[in-house]
């Protein structure tokens, strides 16, 4: 310990302290990846086969009224300066305005994105709650039953189509045996009896106190939210399981049980604390896959999230709409990478 | 080839082998008899195997027509007489119509497994061996693609292409190449510096000689075993843009357009929507199955899983 800092100290003096160049370091890459985004995105707008003008205008404008649009567009303009400007609008937090429903598309998402929060975030809470234990009891009893059983677990999670999944959730526990909700997100009863804080349902309700509009909500969650944390559990169950395996294989595992340590003390304070740095970047691409792969379950559960309204908008052509969902949630997608990379530096004192 | 030996395992197994092709064989053999040995991947196997082959046959294992309405005879439950799993609301058969889409899945499959990995092999390779500006830049571009959600990407260029098969390949490979490049660079930068490469290009071997001969081979079968493992998340996203109407257009018997027709009578006729479901998940469940085998084979490193 003590070589190293003097290591440290003899380094030539940096004019900033070391973080604060990190934190830069991290900053341009990430401007740099989110520009990238935006032009691919942009790019998408351009190459689209439908005319951005008469979008705005209609079919039935004169002449001059499409021209001026024109100009007003920027459309005259070279196609650099016109991703400038788009640069700019994104940086205002302006999308454009969607076409469907006529107002920001800003705006617009920010009333879906609740929903979408709501459902990815209990979908990730039961996929760390059962497939972090999974994946440690299959690598700790390597080759046993419950080895066996959190594989086929994680094949089948790999191997099904979610909407098709979702699809027989309804069937079965809607349909024939009436344990959940439906489709949507309350039932006829509920809509709209409760007023709108956080956008977040459950959250909502519990606020005003309505237990009858917390448990209805609940039951249209929990099918969609299981669905969602069956697939994360599948990839969290055979990560950590590789992860431990590689922890019980080492020696200072061995050292720990010749001391004669309890096994539990073994798995839980030694091994499983050092895979705690690999796991949360697992688990935060997870949850970023579940806040994007919901698209498909929100479709299927008529769920009024981000994912139903990129969907929505795109069989619609509406493209200021569908764009603006996409740089979001990329958005989203990148954040959460910076986050994980940000608790890898926090957690993992080699990092320091 | 001149000391034929008796057999051909012989041949195959033979410690000396006699010629640069025994040598290749042999280790093809040798992977193939480990492979063997593993029951999943070999049902695997043959699960893609019988797939391939009702697709080369479908026109003639399919009972009925996959385009023909009957609409006396329409949602018809599983086992009705000459329609084993039933038919659709069109009173078309639902097992000939699963024959046929077999076709559209292979389709779909062969070519996002031939574009995206070599493109990524193109890239990755470039990038790793060029270095310096080049590999900051592909890299760079690389990573923003790695940044976006696969699946609202691929809506995104769908929506921007138009729908449709072909569209639908394009969006998906474009969105599935940056892991390979990713991949092959790793691998090429190990490769760079290693005694036999200086060796080469001390002969005065060129850049384009030394990537195509000496780098691409030795990448290929990490590609391989990433591209099987690949295969079922490219068959679920080519099912997903179906379902959502943006893939293979309706009268086609694509199973993912397929399952989007049934979740309209899901309640009362549940085996149109079920079937169909069932196939897709067959069939990625057998690459599944045969890329662990292969990863144990090719890669044995990772092969803790």
């Amino acid at each position: 310990m003590q070589m190293q800092r003097n290591f440290v100290k003899r380094q030539p003096r940096l004019p900033l302290p070391h973080w604060v160049r990190g934190l830069i370091v991290s900053l341009f890459s990430i401007s740099i990846t989110m520009l990238g985004l935006l032009f691919v995105t942009f790019l998408i707008g351009r190459v689209m086969p439908i005319d951005p003008v008469l979008a705005v205008v209609g079919e039935r404008a004169s002449q001059e009224q499409y021209e001026a649009v024109f100009l007003e567009l920027g459309l005259d303009k070279p196609l650099i300066v016109q991703f400038f400007y788009y640069v700019a609008d994104v940086l205002r937090g302006d999308f454009g305005t969607s076409l469907l429903t006529a107002r920001p598309v800003a705006e617009d998402i920010a009333r879906v994105f609740p929903a979408t929060f709501e459902l990815a975030t209990i979908g990730i809470f039961l996929g760390c709650v059962l497939g972090v234990p999974l994946g440690v009891m299959a690598a700790v009893r390597r080759g046993s039953w419950i080895d066996q059983i959190a594989r086929v677990v994680a094949l089948v999670g790999y191997s099904m189509p979610i909407f098709w999944l979702g699809l027989m959730g309804l069937l079965v526990f809607y349909g024939i045996l009436g344990w959940v909700g439906g489709p949507g997100r309350q039932g006829i009863f509920y809509e709209d009896m409760i007023p709108s804080v956080t956008g977040m349902i459950l959250l909502d309700s519990l606020i005003a106190g309505d237990w009858g509009a917390f448990w209805d909500a609940f039951s249209h969650i929990i099918l969609p939210a299981s669905l969602l944390g069956y697939y994360s559990l599948a990839y969290i169950s055979r990560m950590t399981r590789s992860f431990m395996l590689e922890q019980l294989s080492a020696e200072y595992v061995t050292t720990a049980r010749v001391k004669g340590m309890s096994e539990w003390a073994v798995i839980w304070t030694h091994a499983f604390r050092n895979i705690r740095v690999q796991l949360i970047t697992v688990i935060a691409l997870s949850y970023a896959n579940l806040l994007e792969g919901s698209v498909l379950t929100e479709i299927i559960f008529s769920w009024p999230g981000i994912g139903s309204y990129i969907t929505t908008a795109l069989l619609s052509a509406d493209m200021n709409a569908v764009l603006g969902g996409t740089v979001i949630v990329g958005l989203v997608f990148i954040c959460l990478n910076v986050f994980s990379d940000l608790l890898y530096k926090v957690f993992d004192p080699r990092s320091k | 080839m001149s000391s034929q030996p008796t057999s051909l395992h012989a041949w195959l197994t033979s410690e000396t082998p006699a010629s640069r092709r025994q040598a290749r064989w042999a280790a093809f053999y040798k992977g193939w008899l480990s492979l063997k040995s593993n029951h999943m991947a070999m049902a695997g196997l043959a699960i893609i195997l019988a797939l391939v082959l009702i697709a080369a046959f479908a026109p003639w294992i399919a009972p009925h027509d996959p385009f023909v309405q009957d609409l006396g005879n329409r949602l018809q439950p599983l086992g009705t007489e000459g329609h084993l799993l039933g038919t659709d609301s069109l009173g078309r058969d639902i097992l000939s119509r699963l024959i046929h889409g077999a076709r559209i899945t292979l389709y779909i499959v062969a070519l996002v497994a031939l574009i995206a990995p070599v493109a990524g092999l193109l890239v990755g390779t470039i990038s790793g061996y060029a270095g310096g500006v080049t590999d900051m830049v592909l890299m760079r571009i690389t990573d923003i693609f790695l940044a976006f959600p696969r699946l609202v990407l691929a809506l995104a260029f769908v929506a921007a292409l138009g729908a449709g098969i072909e569209n639908a390949v394009l969006a998906i490979s474009l969105t599935a190449w940056p892991p390979y490049a990713r991949m092959a660079r790793a691998e090429t930068l190990t490769i760079r510096s290693s005694d036999y490469i200086s060796a080469i290009r001390l002969q005065g071997a060129g850049p384009l000689r030394i990537i195509i001969k000496h780098i691409w081979p030795l990448c290929i079968s990490s590609l391989i075993v990433r591209v099987t493992l690949d295969m079922a998340g490219i068959i679920l996203a080519a099912a997903g843009l179906g379902f959502l109407g943006l893939g293979a257009q309706p009268p086609s018997p694509e199973w993912g357009a397929m399952i989007s027709e049934g979740r309209r009578f899901i309640l009362d006729y549940w085996w149109v929507a079920t079937m169909p479901g069932l196939a897709i998940f067959a069939v990625s469940l057998a690459f599944n199955l045969l890329g662990d085998g292969l990863r144990d084979v090719l890669d044995p490193k990772d092969s803790t899983s």
